[in-house]
């Protein structure tokens, strides 16, 4: 057979064979199962027949995520525009928001983001694929999309380079790489940035783009967070649509709750995401600002007290500002950093909520803790988990020492039991 | 090595890599986290603790025949308390100012395990020129590894070296800073030195195998 009648495909799986065990395989076999399905099959053993691998799953999250991301394009420039010229009167869709001036601003700062975010993230992926000798993991995928869009606007790109190589290295690959990381790396990476330059990550110049760089000047904008006018205790202008559609200040991709809804039904649609975990996290943020709430209502807090404006907040407005409904769509469904067992998600997603309301609140200096609630029940997640399991085994056995027609052998088959439930 | 044996230079050389207090017996890390964020302040807390082991150790070595095995540990904290209170006094007369940022951390090389630990495993069974000699290789150790943090997490964390501004000023935006470059305010917590000793002890683990414990 001449080469000619060699479709693309096939070339490049003579190409693997051609490589295999060179010391660039999994950098190649990367970019090669990027485009086809390896044309490999077990030879032993049970076989899974299924459309859904690591890849696909990830694509998925990626789809959710894209209109996420062109929105937040928009917003980039609305934001810019309105903190400079005031907000339009009459708010119009298509006059004040989706125009190509809007979406330039976006372009030329979310874009170098994402670029960069992949690049660095990547480069490391396949640095650490090559040295250890497997495959190049499709986990960073998610994570370099997730990171741009839970960063300020104008975070400077060195220092975003710096937070994924710190996030990928010390938040994923020393524990073994994807699918062994306890913590969500991209909620590593936010974590570095905010710990090693806070005056980047906060504040009220840094939601908006060039902000900072006016700041000072008689041309001075400013572009607080609801959360940030909240801490301080003065008073918001944006409408509860605002809020729910997204056109508010905020990090990149975090705004709109309304998308993050869509895609977060979408996932839940695709069984990628875990419903438990979504909806126990906002049980868990709406019970926490249920009890701030009663607190105020009781006149245990007064208008004095520094706490006042976040814990006078309506309960479920909670899920409309920050990053809270991004973090308990996208970071704390992440399979891998959550809990496993059904029981475990209820736990998990409800601490994820009440924690990151709670610390919204008590933490004025930072009117936003979803990350650090997340990163924190990361930690937890295993635990959580195995309480879970040994509270099942102990009732099973607890059912089967009651049982009234016990098997001859029970002490074998306990044993078996035990072998199943785990 | 003329001067000392084999046997002996071992003493000191051992626990400056393969059997380091910190990265492999993993001991004294409070202090370690603590008072790495500047260099100096990590010098003279490896000199101190230099102190206290290589002569507690020759203490311990001198008496360890008389002391009733029932109450070792309560001598050995005599001791080293002692040598402790004279460290601090000595800061406190000579470098107050430093002696405020080790703050109490200058008191707790009583509790630093790596100095009872020594003196448990080493110079209650040798005599006093070994047991000084693994007091100040161990000290050594202990001091390599704070130095090594104490480096990074000064020049990354404040851009200064001992206190000297190497990277330029912040400020005014000088040196680096003028090319955006900002310093890493995570390097300042102690966190940070968690995971610079992680990552010493992760190189020094790839580059020599051995090291490894198989489970």
């Amino acid at each position: 057979m001449s080469d000619k009648r060699l479709t693309f495909k096939k070339r490049l799986h003579i190409l693997k064979h051609h490589y295999r065990d060179k010391k660039m395989a999994p950098a190649f076999n990367a970019f090669h199962t990027f485009l086809f399905a390896p044309d490999e099959t077990t030879h032993s053993g049970s076989h899974v027949r299924a459309a859904d691998d690591l890849k696909r799953t990830m694509n998925t999250v990626i789809m959710a995520l894209v209109p996420v991301l062109l929105f937040s394009m928009f917003n980039a420039g609305y934001q810019h525009f309105s903190a400079i010229n005031g907000f339009p009167e009459n708010f119009s869709l298509w006059n004040d928001f989706l125009t190509w001036e809007n979406f330039w601003v976006g372009i030329t700062t979310v874009l170098p983001l994402v670029i960069v975010s992949y690049g660095v993230g990547l480069i490391v992926e396949f640095i650490f694929a090559v040295i250890k000798g497997h495959e190049v993991e499709e986990g960073y995928l998610v994570t370099g999309m997730l990171v741009p869009l839970i960063v300020p606007i104008d975070t400077p790109l060195w220092m975003l380079a710096v937070a994924v190589v710190f996030g990928v290295v010390i938040g994923k690959e020393v524990f073994g790489g994807t699918g062994m990381n306890i913590l969500n790396p991209a909620l590593t990476i936010r974590a570095f940035l905010f710990f090693a330059y806070p005056t980047w990550m906060s504040g009220d110049k840094v939601w908006v783009h060039e902000a900072v760089d006016l700041a000072g000047g008689p041309d001075a904008i400013s572009g607080e967070t609801i959360l940030g006018f909240l801490a301080q205790g003065h008073e918001y202008s944006y409408s509860i649509s605002d809020m729910f559609f997204g056109f508010i200040p905020g990090s990149v991709g975090e705004t709109s709750t309304f998308l993050i809804l869509l895609g977060g039904l979408f996932l839940i649609f695709s069984k990628i995401a875990s419903w438990r975990i979504m909806l126990s996290a906002v049980i868990g943020s709406l019970v926490m600002g249920l009890a701030f709430n009663g607190v105020v209502d009781q006149g245990w807090i007064t208008e004095t007290s520094k706490f006042y404006g976040l814990m006078s907040f309506d309960y479920w407005k909670h899920l409309l500002v920050g990053g809270l409904a991004f973090g308990i769509v996208y970071m704390a469904t992440d399979p891998v950093t959550g809990a496993q067992t059904n029981r475990g998600k209820w736990i998990y997603g409800f601490f994820i909520g009440f924690m990151s309301v709670m610390i919204r609140v008590f933490n004025p200096a930072y009117p936003e803790g979803v990350f650090l609630a997340i990163l924190l029940m990361n930690v937890f997640a295993p635990t959580i988990d195995h309480y879970v399991i040994r509270g099942n085994i102990k009732r099973r056995m607890k059912r089967l020492k009651n049982a009234t027609i016990l098997p001859k052998d029970s002490e074998g088959a306990a044993k078996e039991l035990k072998a199943e439930t785990i | 090595m003329a001067l000392l044996t084999k046997k002996d230079a071992n003493l000191i050389l051992d626990p400056l890599a393969d059997n380091n207090p910190i990265t492999i017996q993993v001991l004294g890390i409070c202090s370690a986290l603590a008072i790495t964020a500047e260099l100096k302040a990590s010098i003279v807390m490896a000199i101190s603790v230099m102190f206290v082991l290589g002569l507690g150790n020759v203490v311990i070595s001198l008496m360890r025949n008389i002391i009733p095995s029932k109450i070792r540990i309560i001598v050995q904290l005599v001791v080293v308390a002692t040598l402790v209170i004279i460290v601090d006094q000595v800061l406190k007369a000579f470098a107050y100012e430093l002696s405020k940022t080790l703050s109490v951390f200058v008191g707790l090389i009583i509790t630093n395990c790596i100095i009872m630990g020594r003196f448990e495993a080493f110079a209650l069974a040798n005599g006093p020129w070994r047991s000084f000699l693994d007091g100040i290789g161990n000290s050594l150790g202990y001091g390599v590894i704070l130095v090594i943090v104490g480096f990074f997490r000064e020049l990354l964390g404040s851009g200064t070296l001992f206190g000297i501004p190497v990277l330029g000023n912040p400020i005014e935006k000088t040196g680096l800073y003028a090319t955006g470059y900002e310093n890493n305010g995570f390097m300042i917590i102690p966190p940070a030195a968690l995971i610079v000793v992680g990552i010493i002890i992760w190189v020094q683990r790839s580059r020599n195998k051995a090291l490894i414990e198989d489970n």
